[in-house]
């Protein structure tokens, strides 16, 4: 009980550093690849600090109420994530934590926000099906959707899902909200539709709306080191999950910077088609070769 | 603890880029601070595009009667503390427009400007300077805690 009280505080105290120093690893990276300078690793910090000393211009006072759901269900899957808990129940939160980012965007009245807000409807629908599958694979190692138990694998979970972590890679990239899959809202320095579904956002909500991102972005990084899960010696698979966590953020930023912005259209087809297809074959796969539990 | 917040607003300066009336000469030589060459994403400048975001508004380009609706509407928009940079020739007096019939004048005709940035067009060199002397401004803005003016 005190273990899980103590894993719970080190989460919810550690994410927030961890997010925001990997936001400044992504700016400055982004910029080293644009032959620029770029700003310091702790610009994120900056920006954070900056925006709660600033005056809190609402539309009406409960679109703050939405991005605070926001906060609150990311933090929350992040927690349970942690915890090793249910990784259907995990998805469920966050897609609990995105609606309230729609619908807050969707109050505010603003054309932008409302187009925003039914861009990041379609990236939604391009994603979740693929965190469904990851679920599935998970069921079909294990017998259970339960994280904790995928390091009782024999072998890492990548070994077995290949194809899954090709298509994660991409849901990393729309999540992320960076080129190719940035047309809700894009991430700084960039613009579409003003600011997408965060356009009438300002001051100390939009503060809230970067500690999600902080959060958000241990979260996403977290489905990715869970691919090295197995039954090993945990330095073994810790190192080997940061390596593979840092691969997949450097894939994310260099994507970023080669693609431009794509329409929904070609996001779904792409999602329906080449991610969905090679989610599904690998399911396939370990469920033809037996590579699963034995139910 | 405060003092790390008090410079965060000077270590992070988001401005809106409004053109009124410009030759766009102005926009091009701001649009190039953002270029590798000059960079000014070093010092935490984005073009944020939202003014409900921003901090620094920066106005190229003279006020007419056509504009000055949407500058006023600009600024209002933009939180609490603020600060306007008018770039160029046009924006600081009025330029080569200047006393035309058909021109009101330049930004401070319109709206309260904290730094003028002169030349025609000014180099970018000299509007980063601009923005980053507008950025210690709403700092000092801040800690005084001076809110801007209902338009």
């Amino acid at each position: 009980m005190t273990k899980t009280i103590i894993t719970v505080l080190i989460t919810l105290l550690v994410s927030p550093i961890l997010g925001c120093f990997l936001t400044g690893v992504d700016r400055k990276f982004t910029a080293n690849l644009q032959s620029r300078k770029g700003p310091r690793l702790r610009q994120p910090l900056y920006d954070f600090l900056k925006l709660l000393g600033k005056e809190n211009i609402a539309v009406h006072k409960y679109q703050n109420v939405y991005m605070l759901f926001y906060l609150v269900f990311i933090i929350l899957s992040v927690v349970m994530f942690v915890l090793g808990m249910d990784l259907l129940m995990i998805i469920f939160v966050f897609t609990i934590a995105n609606i309230a980012l729609i619908v807050g965007a969707m109050t505010t009245g603003s054309p932008f926000a409302r187009i925003g807000a039914q861009r990041e409807i379609m990236a939604m629908l391009a994603y979740e099906p693929i965190l469904i599958f990851y679920a599935v694979i998970t069921f079909m190692m294990t017998g259970s959707f339960k994280i904790s138990q995928l390091y009782k694998l024999d072998k890492p979970l990548i070994v077995y899902a290949p194809l899954l972590f090709i298509s994660m890679l991409f849901v990393m990239s729309i999540k992320f909200k960076k080129s190719p899959f940035d047309f809700s809202t894009s991430h700084h320095g960039h613009q579409e539709l003003v600011k997408g579904i965060t356009t009438e956002y300002s001051g100390p909500t939009l503060a809230m709306y970067e500690l999600a991102h902080w959060y958000e972005a241990i979260l996403l990084l977290g489905f990715m080191f869970v691919f090295m899960a197995y039954n090993g010696i945990p330095a073994l698979y810790i190192e080997l999950g940061v390596i593979i966590e840092t691969l997949s953020f450097i894939f994310v930023i260099v994507l970023d910077n080669i693609t431009a912005r794509i329409t929904w259209q070609w996001m779904i087809k792409l999602s329906y088609t080449l991610l969905s297809s090679l989610a599904v074959i690998n399911i396939f796969v370990i469920y033809f070769l037996k590579l699963g539990i034995k139910q | 603890m405060a003092n790390i917040l008090s410079r965060s607003m000077a270590k992070s300066p988001w401005i809106v880029h409004v053109n009124c009336n410009s030759c766009n000469g102005c926009d091009i030589e701001l649009l190039a601070c953002l270029t590798p060459l000059y960079d000014a994403e070093r010092f935490g400048v984005i073009n944020i595009g939202s003014p409900k975001q921003a901090d620094i508004m920066v106005v190229t380009g003279s006020v007419n009667s056509k504009n000055v609706d949407m500058l006023k509407n600009i600024y209002n928009q933009i939180p609490d503390p603020k600060a306007v940079v008018a770039i160029g020739a046009c924006g600081t007096t009025g330029g080569i427009f200047y006393n035309c019939y058909n021109v009101i004048g330049g930004v401070d005709k319109v709206v309260p400007v904290d730094v003028n940035v002169p030349g025609c067009c000014p180099r970018p060199e000299a509007i980063m300077d601009g923005i980053l002397q507008a950025a210690a401004i709403v700092e000092e803005k801040r800690k005084n805690k001076v809110k801007g003016v209902n338009l």
